[in-house]
């Protein structure tokens, strides 16, 4: 186990498969990383690479026929994947809360916003109910939700998709957890909610010292929020590190490409590159380097074997051609 | 790609178990094969015809299962009331049973299928009285519908037939009208609409053909309702005539003898209708898995 | 709230008087019941008379208008056989019908629902997958049919219960009830389960559906996220969002419990309401089919009506103005 006080989370080896008649796909093949107390993490990648199956497999919140078959999950020294069911349920929504994508989902149609909130409450201490939905209101407030205590008698049909968000948001806050992790939490609210919703999280991560994982797919995003960027593609982390390095200076082909395409990243009058091709699917991964098809510096030897992480600095990464890092100059 | 070895977990036997897991529908199906050849054989096979009066010993009556009759033959399900054979009763019990079920289902798909159409074509004023005579029929449980017509119009075949007619047409009436309605926004339709093609074609040469897939689907479930309807109502002694003696019939008949443990009246024809309905429903319903409906 | 309940009861007595009518015209319309009432022998004057106290010899639009002028007064005319008013014959008989149909529902849910839930919470189980196998059987079955074994099981071979009757009824509050007496609970608990099975395989079948559904919802998963107890997921939020479907189910069945009694009390010989009607059926003592359709009516629609309500009650989502129609 890691010694290190400052260190919350450490993943090492995680595989999670899921079992198909002809075969064993795995979403998650092979996922080192490690977060600090604090510490916002971006976790990025396109649809389909395993990104939201790696937020799930850290809380072990997979289901059949999706199965962790590998890997340690440490959580503050405690090993997640030899945990028993109690001991998981105690720390999720306490110690670990999640908020998730889609706001018009995750909240159950039929019991009040005020009972879905309270219960995260009360199912991890003993405390008046008035008490917890009083605790409930105030989080309300604090995600700057008007009138809480009317709010909570209403049932979420009544709330617009921002401020449900706002609500699971809140939620998750609820207990002031060590560590949030929230998946794509902003993708399906508009631009200017989307980012009010980004400086309030951060603001608040700031305050009560909680550390983030954000699960997204826009390097924008990560860009403004982030300390640190972990990149996934096909399963794994193709590049990590702090979000300023990686960022200013991809090494692996794929965090380029992403870099390439995203609108807002791009310096004005600067071109805007489409990755070519498709992420592979689950079970048409390629030999060797999974991104090597669309790869434009890919070698013979990509083929071959998969490339084993390399260390840069305080970065790392997984390729045999990396592009060299630019000079910066000041 | 094979499997990594430590992907060979316990929960991937089950899952695969899951997934793999799908129940036979050959067994269903041969059974129904089965029990329609006795029916549609039941002169041929039976040995002994139950509706002719004069062939019955009333000697013979209430003979248990494996009796030998006075004239030497073998009563292998026993005799009842009238020392009619049970295992010719039986056969003769299907046709009658299957030939009701059947002949239903059929008039109560074309009045279904008809109104249906009708109401999906012409809309307005035409589909709302269409269906708000459908939601009136749906709206009473079936077997209280019969039961009373039948009290009006005392029992016959043809009249259990015209009975289930009417309580069964107006589930066909409502799959119709949804399943063509769906066509009809179809681009083709709307070509052939374009095109000047008369209504009457285009109602009866494109919209019936490839809307009524479903409707077939769910009357060749249906076909175990009607059947269950007819025995309910002739077990009620609104249904068959005596003459004629349906499973139904032949249970209601055994059912005074149940209590003094003459079980074969009343028990052997009962599991003759049981094995009936049951290969009906399986057989039905893969039919439905298979082609995806939903009713 | 007013205008939706408003529009559901204007819609009711809609309903009522399309049965009226249809019923009506269904039972006096068709065939003679003069042959079957004067016997041959009479003579003409004796035969006239009988007919003019009868009211048979009207257009039988006139004899409508008479039974619908006297319905609203609550008179659905005399039975032709027994001589005495059809609605008090049936009400007579209601007492058993209502308690039959009271304990088969209870029984349905009963045993439906937790079946159901368990089934659903974990389907590949050997147990599930005999409980949904059990079901096939219970719905499709003929009623009729598993009455005579209910009776050749537990009475036949077993000789544990009686077959047919009331047993032993004591009087509550004027009303006559079997449920309070040992020898009556022996007699109608296996017409009840008998009239109870087929809601009862539904009632797990839809639970089932609706619990192994729910619980691959985000709902469930975010509630398992935040540490929500399996207890409370189930209790609560699988439970809150079945009730719906469960609730509009047993009031639409409720209707057909009635129905169904009839063949469930011709089974086992239960003195309610719906051999009542087969009896009536048989004699062709029309006011009391007419009378027996009629209540039976009134009874769907109301309970129909109770349904709605406590539907809009039971789901947030719907809302209760009169702008549903």
């Amino acid at each position: 186990m890691n010694a290190d006080a400052q260190t919350l989370l450490e993943v090492r080896g995680l595989r999670t498969v899921f079992h198909a008649l002809d075969g064993a796909w795995p979403a998650v093949d092979g996922v080192d990383l490690s977060v600090s107390r604090g510490e916002v993490l971006g976790l990025v990648g396109e649809s389909g690479s395993g990104k939201s199956v790696t937020g799930f497999s850290l809380v072990q919140l997979i289901d059949p026929p999706g199965e962790i078959i590998q890997g340690s999950v440490a959580f503050k020294g405690e090993d997640l994947r030899a945990a028993t069911p109690e001991r998981l349920r105690a720390l999720r929504g306490d110690r670990i809360a999640m908020i998730f994508q889609d706001p018009l989902m995750t909240l159950n149609p039929v019991l009040s916003v005020g009972e879905q909130m309270a219960e995260a409450i009360l199912e991890h201490r003993a405390m008046p109910r008035a008490e917890a939905l009083k605790l409930a209101a105030q989080a309300l407030a604090r995600v700057g939700i008007p009138s809480p205590e009317a709010r909570l008698k209403q049932f979420p049909h009544e709330f617009s998709g921002g401020m449900r968000q706002r609500v699971a948001i809140a939620t998750a806050l609820l207990n002031e957890p060590d560590l949030i992790i929230a998946d794509e939490p902003t993708t399906a609210l508009d631009v200017t909610i989307q980012s009010q919703i980004l400086y309030e999280v951060q603001k608040l991560a700031r305050e009560t010292g909680t550390a983030v994982i954000w699960i997204t797919h826009d390097l924008a995003v990560v860009a403004e929020l982030a300390d640190r960027i972990a990149v996934m593609y096909a399963g794994r982390i193709v590049e990590t590190g702090p979000v300023d390095l990686v960022l200013d200076a991809p090494r692996h082909p794929y965090t380029q490409g992403l870099l390439g395409s995203s609108a807002t990243l791009v310096a004005p009058g600067g071109r805007l590159n489409q990755i070519e091709g498709m992420a592979p699917r689950i079970d048409s991964r390629p030999s060797g380097c999974p991104f090597r098809p669309r790869c434009p510096r890919s070698l013979p030897v990509c083929a071959e074997i998969d490339p084993p992480p390399t260390f840069d600095g305080a970065r790392q990464f997984r390729c045999h051609n990396p592009a060299q890092p630019m000079v910066t100059t000041p | 790609m094979s499997i990594a070895p430590e992907a060979m977990t316990p929960l991937r036997e089950k899952v695969l178990r899951r997934i793999r897991s799908r129940p036979t529908l050959r067994g269903a199906a041969i059974l129904l094969g089965i029990l329609v050849a006795l029916a549609l054989l039941a002169p041929v096979i039976a040995p002994q015809n139950p509706h002719d009066l004069a062939s019955l010993s009333v000697m013979d009556n209430r003979l248990p299962p494996g009796a030998t009759a006075m004239n030497g033959m073998t009563y292998w399900l026993g005799t009842d009331a009238q020392g009619r054979d049970m295992l010719s009763a039986i056969f003769y019990g299907l046709r009658t049973s299957l030939m009701v079920g059947l002949s239903a289902t059929l008039g109560a798909l074309v009045i279904g299928v008809a109104a249906g159409l009708m109401a999906a074509q012409f809309g307005g004023a035409i589909d709302a009285a269409i269906m708000r005579v459908v939601d009136f029929m749906l709206g009473f449980p079936s077997i209280l519908v019969a039961l009373v017509l039948l009290a009006s119009i005392g029992r016959g075949v043809d009249k259990v037939i015209l009975a289930i007619v009417m309580v069964q047409w107006a589930q066909y009436a409502r799959l119709m009208r949804a399943s063509a309605l769906v066509e009809r926004r179809k681009e083709y339709i709307e070509a052939a609409v374009n095109f000047g093609l008369p209504t009457r074609h285009i109602m009866l040469a494109h919209l019936l053909p490839n809307a009524i897939g479903s409707v077939l689907v769910v009357a060749s479930i249906s076909i175990a309702g009607a059947i269950t309807l007819e025995a309910t109502l002739s077990f009620l002694g609104v249904g068959v005539p005596v003459t004629q003696p349906s499973l139904g019939l032949l249970i209601a008949n055994g059912f005074e003898f149940l209590l003094s443990g003459e079980y074969w009246i009343a028990v052997f024809p009962g599991i003759a209708l049981v094995l009936l309905i049951m290969s009906l429903n399986l057989v039905g319903d893969r039919l439905r898995r298979s082609l995806n409906v939903r009713s | 709230m007013t205008a939706f309940v408003l529009q559901r009861l204007i819609q009711s007595v809609f309903v009522l008087l399309a049965v009226s009518v249809v019923v009506f015209f269904a039972v006096y319309g068709i065939g003679d019941p003069i042959e079957l009432l004067v016997p041959p022998q009479v003579s003409d004057a004796e035969r006239q008379a009988l007919i003019q106290r009868l009211g048979l010899d009207l257009p039988v639009w006139q004899q409508y208008f008479t039974f619908m002028a006297n319905a609203l007064k609550g008179d659905l005319g005399r039975s032709f056989v027994h001589g005495v008013p059809a609605i008090e014959l049936i009400l007579a008989r209601l007492p058993a019908t209502v308690e039959l149909v009271l304990l088969a529902m209870a029984l349905a849910i009963l045993v439906g629902v937790p079946l159901g839930l368990y089934a659903g919470l974990d389907p590949d189980s050997r147990p599930s997958r005999l409980i949904m196998a059990g079901t096939v059987l219970g719905f499709s079955l003929p009623n009729f049919w598993k009455g005579m074994m209910l009776i050749l099981l537990f009475s036949v071979v077993l000789g544990l219960l009686p077959t047919a009757g009331r047993g032993e009824t004591v009087s509550v509050l004027g009303v006559q009830t079997s449920l309070l007496t040992a020898n009556g609970l022996k007699h109608l608990i296996l017409p009840a389960l008998n009239l109870s099975i087929p809601n009862m395989a539904l009632l797990t079948r839809l639970v089932a559906a609706g619990t192994s559904e729910a619980m691959g919802q985000d709902y469930v998963r975010y509630a398992r996220a935040k540490g929500v107890r399996p207890r409370r997921i189930v209790g609560r939020h699988v439970l809150r969002n079945i009730l719906i479907p469960v609730v509009t189910v047993v009031g639409i069945e409720f209707g057909s419990l009635v129905a169904f009694s009839t063949i469930t009390e011709t089974v086992f010989a239960w003195p309610g309401m719906g051999k009542l009607l087969i009896d009536s059926i048989y004699q062709l003592d029309r006011p009391v089919v007419v009378a027996y359709v009629m209540l039976a009516t009134l009874l769907f629609v109301s309970v129909n009506f109770l349904v709605d309500v406590l539907y809009a009650a039971l789901d947030p989502r719907v809302k209760l103005a009169g702008d549903s129609a």
